[in-house]
């Protein structure tokens, strides 16, 4: 299963909700497939995707938050889950694409290639829903479930190794932050 | 346990006036009656961290929500925060109180918060991030005001550091 294919399977769904990504690949591919100003890509500050979603879903409880992680950016911030798990926004979606590898600076290994089970530790830290998918269709289904359901929910989604050529993308760092405020402050007064 | 419990009451008085909603913290001896106020307080949004770098994150989705957020932590705590400060605070520009009460510093009889007293200003200044002090309870509420005031128009992180002054009350 390839990262790619499951953003692509849900991306008309993420124009009502709010987008948190990691940096890297992650970033890279969501925005190539379209850039929308209520996306925000953390470019730097591994394990702080979950953490802003968090913080975004406290102060706005009525909107759907949903943050693609990553396994490596995750296992820099374990702690996340048992804080998301302690207040549980409802409308808080966590997905962690597991490649088991730090890809972009070349491919090493994670834990989660010898044994380590994020679901196991999102479900051991509270979270209430949690959930392992392999297939792009048990992808789509379980993001488009959770996005309806009222339940915090962590999606680990296995995929492959495999990422695009390049990182940077043409939108600033700044640009996308400013953008991606002003987006909210406007659903505010809208 | 000689925390004054008045002089934090006007601390979080004065987050409170500056229309503070959300507070992050991880709970340490000076930040008690700190940290108990905010959860007594429904109108204030509590976020108990497992690490205090958490509070970075949190802080910038609650910028981007409208809501104007402080983090309460230890010095400890702002040392274990850097990556999270400088790359993302700093490289997105994201406003950030930080209540940082100073151990380590004059007076301190814990051995194991000295090393942490002798380099929070040292790295307050390498990292650029503008501190005061809150040391005197007649200069707390303008302080807290002037440094949530700076932090939002300079889009940065800004500290202030809570002493044993006005904290702790036995001499």
């Amino acid at each position: 299963m390839l990262r790619l294919d499951c953003l692509r399977s849900v991306y008309p769904e993420l124009e009502n909700c709010l987008v948190v990504t990691i940096m890297g690949a992650v970033a890279a591919e969501l925005h190539s497939l379209g850039h929308r100003p209520n996306f925000f890509y953390l470019q730097h500050a591994m394990g702080l995707a979950s953490s802003t979603g968090l913080g975004l879903a406290l102060c706005l409880p009525e909107q759907t938050v949903l943050v693609f992680d990553g396994d490596g950016s995750l296992l820099m911030n374990l702690g996340s889950l048992s804080t998301m798990a302690r207040y549980r926004p409802r409308k808080l979606v966590h997905v962690v694409f597991d490649n088991e590898s730090l890809l972009s600076v070349g491919g090493f290994p994670t834990a989660t290639s010898t044994g380590t089970d994020l679901e196991g530790i999102a479900r051991s830290s509270g979270i209430p829903r949690v959930a392992t998918v392999r297939s792009v269709e048990s992808f789509k289904t379980a993001v488009s479930d959770a996005m309806r359901g009222n339940e915090l929910t962590t999606i680990v989604a296995k995929v492959e190794a495999k990422g695009p050529t390049a990182y940077v993308t043409d939108l600033s760092l700044l640009e996308n932050r400013f953008q991606f405020r002003r987006h909210i402050q406007s659903l505010k007064t809208s | 346990m000689p925390v004054s419990a008045t002089n934090s009451k006007v601390i979080y008085d004065a987050l409170k006036e500056c229309d503070i909603h959300l507070v992050s913290a991880l709970p340490e001896t000076w930040l008690v009656h700190l940290i108990r106020l905010a959860d007594d307080d429904p109108e204030m949004i509590l976020v108990r961290l497992a690490k205090e770098e958490e509070g970075v994150g949190i802080s910038a989705g609650a910028h981007f929500a409208g809501v104007r957020s402080a983090m309460l932590m230890q010095n400890h705590g702002f040392l274990a925060s850097i990556n999270g400060i400088v790359s993302f605070s700093h490289l997105y520009k994201i406003p950030l109180l930080m209540l940082i009460s100073y151990r380590g510093s004059l007076g301190e009889r814990d051995p194991w918060q000295t090393q942490g007293g002798n380099v929070t200003e040292p790295l307050l200044q390498a990292l650029r991030i503008p501190y005061f002090f809150l040391d005197a309870i007649d200069t707390v509420k303008k302080r807290i005001r002037q440094a949530q005031t700076l932090a939002e128009s300079s889009l940065q992180p800004v500290a202030l550091l809570l002493t044993r002054d006005l904290m702790w009350e036995e001499l």
